[in-house]
């Protein structure tokens, strides 16, 4: 920039935090990626606790560790907390991490509604843990199924938690969903086009676009239960001309298209890790992407599978029974994808790529089970039963936390600059690897053998007695895994930065062609994509850098705000009111989001420029 | 290998053991469990062959592509294959037939309504928070907890709820189906061997949802009619006139005996001296009924958390009013 007159243009001065208030008020993807990192693993911990809780119960016949009312409130809660405050975060944490560097991004689209989605998300979580506090906890199951939810006979705060903190976690989700879709669609680096994104960046495309259509479900669901719990409104009460399998099938339409927000992610990270590690093209990129989108399209129109024994009749139960199966075609298609990207690789074994090809078997084998339960004649068998906690349990662990496992180790580097310990980084794979087989493959027997779920004990002498034991083992194993990734964590965090930019070596997207962690505004320039696999294509032409898109020159960037920190909070408050029936403070924590919305509305903020002569000065996020 | 144990493990464990006869939907003693189960073990053998292929190339992969000490090589760049991408789109498709022809017609075949048959029987069941209510509408006759059937007939069930959802499960017998609120779901099952069945709740209904057992037992013909005459029978009351007094005032207020019908928001107890078990759960044969009702009545709450009934101490039942009520009930029995 040439001239006093256009530096002073540029010359916005911004408070910039430090400290605390830095990660109050960040609206940078990088750090917000953190901060989703810090707060789901947290979740993660309290989940797994209750989760640890739950097999010390089932150990033994007759046990009376835990009282029954305790024992669904920990079911309720392991179940909640695991795939809204902590798979859903961590998948957001490596979506924030890494999706605006892949595709060539100084940032989302909207980063102060990244930040919003952020904070309501962590207040909504907050808001239902707090319920362990106040002796109120939600107690009929992640799904709430009325009548056993509603005010009739659900009595006290319990349920109002559920209800109201996961509709403010909602928020969050929805918001992201929203902010990535755009990001996606709109942010791209010159060259690359649809058909050039990465496969991590199609999956959460896809994702996104699921979230958009499934979240609202579950808002209205939601709604209209606390409608029915706070003023008593008779949307589910049948008495009163409301329906109870009304919210069975709302709570569906959402809850099954939220399975496939939860794995297509874990798809996208394992697509990564094994083409990252075994040196290689992804195999049928194109079909691959196909299938993605194929999968969303029919995850939802296939809801009542999760209501077989309702009582829909044998037409419904017919359809939903060939629809579901028919999922089976695209994910067998990328089953082996998978293994041809490995077939003629060079398969270099780390935490990382063990998780991801770990992954393979595990999901097949859940997938599988998820065909058999797509049989609506057998289905009456295994609903309801072990048999149901085994096939999910498969996917969403076997799936997804194992995708959230490599993705985490694949991507550490990139997030914090250093890389975790190989060494125990295997040490938790092993030990998760077979504490995981050994708590949930018994349980498909525990099932048919007649041992139905959400039991909080069972009588001796069933023949249940072997397997239980062994599944407790395995959770304790699994928990011992656990806690050697967080060892892992702080000794890592205690070490100084040493990751190169590339530090697999054989990165071939562009997060890896920027420094770890990269600067504030991740590119100096955009880079330009002259193809698939982008900045392995120029590696492999013998470039050490990616060419740019632009002329260096000031980067503008957006101002941090407090505003939705306190926008949340504003929603935890009012949450509060609404729960114990405190209209002041219903009403007073709205307006506090009002105002704040007011705020955001009238004053423009334009952000802020970093200047050429800025950029070298090690601004590092 | 590591992969393979827990699969031969569980192999092993099918072969060896199917489970109870009474309990386990492995071991079916009725044509809608066998039929599921014939459904089952065509998906399973299928699945097997999915995961045995999926299984042998990962391993093969594994091993034959391993990266090589001091390897630096860059391996071809596959875009991907047209021929193997139809193989493995196209054979799924065939093993899905292969298994969605029989689903829709299992489906269509047990969705089957024995209502206007005259040969089948009817059996209305409503469900309550953890317990059992069978009512025989044709027959005039209610009963809890123990729900008796003849053998080789088609038992056509009416499932309802008072309260909750509920699930309706015997998984040796057939497929369990929902007790939902405000509507009537149908189902038929058939016993064809005499013998006692354990039946369970399958949908979370409160804190004793795990406790919420019931017992189907099976008779013959000739013996399901006994059964019908005798719990038709009048009921005498208690000898003792304290005990007598109590029982009216303090249990009958809510349950039902013979034909004094002043309630039924509780299980009722004609014959419940002969029944297998106490609530469900408590098993006549391992402690003397009269033990087991004196154990449910003290403390109903101890045996099945959150459940409806009072303690004793709470109806102020004296000592000697709770054995009363107890050895009576022990000796209601009914002969079939």
């Amino acid at each position: 920039m040439k001239g006093d007159a256009a530096l002073a243009a540029h010359a916005h001065t911004v408070k910039r935090y430090r400290g605390l208030m830095d990660w109050l008020t960040t609206v940078d993807h990088k750090k917000i990626g953190i901060l989703y990192l810090i707060a789901g693993g947290l979740f993660f911990l309290i989940g797994g606790l209750e989760a640890i809780l739950i097999r010390i119960q089932l150990i033994k016949p007759m046990n009376n560790f835990v009282s029954a009312d305790t024992f669904n409130e920990l079911i309720t809660m392991h179940g909640t907390t695991m795939i809204f405050l902590a798979a859903m975060p961590l998948l957001f944490a490596l979506m924030n991490a890494v999706i605006p560097l892949q595709i060539g991004a100084r940032d989302v689209a909207f980063p102060f509604l990244n930040a919003l989605g952020f904070w309501t998300f962590f207040f909504g979580g907050l808001l239902l843990n707090i319920s362990w506090f106040t002796g109120h906890v939600p107690d009929a199951g992640w799904t709430s199924y009325v009548p056993l939810a509603s005010p009739t006979y659900s009595e006290g705060a319990g349920v109002d938690y559920y209800v109201l903190g996961l509709q403010i976690a909602g928020i969050g989700t929805l918001l992201g969903g929203i902010n990535f879709m755009a990001t996606i669609i709109n942010m791209r680096a010159p060259g690359m086009s649809f058909m050039r994104m990465p496969m991590f960046t199609w999956t959460i495309f896809i994702t996104s676009a699921l979230i958009v259509f499934a979240f609202p479900v579950l808002t209205v669901g939601l709604v209209a239960l606390m409608f029915d719990r706070l003023f008593f409104a008779n949307f589910f009460e049948t008495a009163a001309g409301g329906s109870g399998v009304l919210w069975e099938h709302i709570f569906w339409v959402f809850g099954h298209p939220e399975v496939y927000i939860l794995i297509l992610p874990a798809f996208g990270i394992i697509s990564e890790v094994v083409s990252t590690f075994s040196r290689k093209r992804l195999f049928g990129y194109s079909s691959m992407v196909f299938a993605t989108v194929l999968i969303a399209f029919l995850g939802f129109m296939v809801w009542a599978h999760h209501m077989f024994t309702t009582g829909l009749g044998p037409v419904a139960n017919a359809l939903f029974s060939i629809a579901t199966m028919l999922i089976a075609v695209p994910t067998g298609i990328k089953i082996f994808n998978w293994l041809f990207t490995l077939w003629g690789g060079s398969i270099r074994f780390t935490a990382a790529s063990l998780f991801g090809i770990g992954f393979i078997p595990t999901f097949v084998m859940g997938g599988v089970t998820g065909v058999m339960l797509a049989s609506a004649p057998a289905d009456y068998q295994y609903h309801d039963t072990y048999f149901v906690v085994a096939h999910f349990h498969y996917v969403i662990v076997g799936g997804l936390m194992f995708g959230i496992f490599a993705g985490m180790f694949y991507w550490w580097p990139k997030m914090f600059g250093r890389l975790l310990n190989e060494t125990l980084g295997k040490i938790t794979f092993f030990t998760f690897f077979i504490g995981f087989h050994l708590t949930f493959f018994v349980q498909h027997f525990l099932g048919l053998l007649g041992m139905p779920r959400r039991v909080w004990t069972y009588l001796d002498g069933q023949g249940l007695n072997g397997m239980n034991l062994i599944s407790t083992i395995g959770a304790i194993l699994m928990g011992i895994a656990t806690i050697v990734m967080l060892i892992n964590i702080a000794v890592t965090s205690l070490k100084r930065p040493n990751a190169a930019n590339d530090p697999w070596e054989d990165g071939r997207t562009l997060e890896w062609s920027i420094p770890s962690p990269p600067p504030e505004y991740n590119f100096k320039q955009i880079p330009l994509v002259r193809g698939y696999d982008a900045w392995w294509k120029e590696k492999m032409e013998g470039k050490k850098a990616m060419t740019p898109a632009e002329p260096p020159g000031p980067i503008h960037m957006p101002s941090p705000s407090i505003l939705p920190f306190v926008m949340s909070v504003g929603l935890f408050i009012s949450g509060f009111g609404f729960i114990y029936d405190k209209l002041f403070l219903a009403i007073g924590g709205l307006a506090v989001t009002l105002i704040c919305m007011l705020l955001r509305s009238v004053f423009d903020d334009h952000g802020f420029h970093i200047e050429e002569h800025e950029q070298e000065k090690g601004v590092t996020a | 290998m590591k992969r393979l144990l827990p699969l031969m493990a569980g192999m092993a464990l099918v072969l060896s053991a199917c489970g109870r006869e009474d309990l386990s939907a492995l071991n079916p003693q009725g044509p809608v469990a066998r039929q599921q189960l014939e459904l089952m073990k065509i998906s399973i053998g299928i699945m097997s062959l999915v995961v045995l292929v999926v299984f042998t190339i990962c391993i093969y992969v594994l091993i034959r592509y391993r990266r090589r000490k001091g390897d630096n090589s860059i391996p071809k760049q596959v875009e991907g294959n047209h021929k193997l991408e139809i193989i493995w789109t196209v054979i799924p498709i065939i093993l899905l037939i292969i298994l969605g022809v029989p689903t829709i017609s299992t489906v269509f075949g047990l969705s089957k309504d024995y209502s206007n048959d005259p040969n089948a029987l009817k059996v209305k069941v409503t469900a309550h928070q953890y317990w059992w209510e069978f009512e025989y509408p044709d027959l005039g006759i209610t009963t809890a907890q123990e729900l008796v059937v003849p053998t080789g007939k088609k038992i056509q069930f009416e499932l309802t709820t008072a309260d909750v959802k509920h699930s309706f499960w015997i998984p040796s017998i057939g497929g369990k189906m929902d007790n939902n609120d405000g509507l009537t779901n149908k189902m038929y099952l058939e016993f064809d061997k005499e013998g006692v069945y354990r039946g369970k709740c399958a949908e979370l209904c409160g804190p004793s949802h795990s406790l919420m057992d019931f017992k189907a037992k099976a008779v013959d013909q000739a013996s399901f009619d006994r059964w019908v005459a005798a719990i038709k029978a009048p009921v005498e009351m208690p000898k003792d006139e304290a005990v007598k007094a109590a029982f009216q005032n303090k249990c009958l207020t809510c349950h039902a005996i013979g034909e004094t019908s002043t309630g039924s928001s509780a299980p009722n107890l004609t014959g419940i001296g002969s029944r297998l078990t106490v609530g469900g759960i408590l098993f006549n044969d391992e402690a003397p009924v009269v033990d087991n009702l004196i154990k449910w009545i003290t403390d109903p709450q101890k045996v099945k958390p959150g459940n409806m009934m009072p303690k004793a101490q709470d109806l102020e039942l004296t000592d000697a009013e709770l054995k009363g009520i107890a050895e009576y009930l022990a000796n209601n029995k009914l002969e079939y």
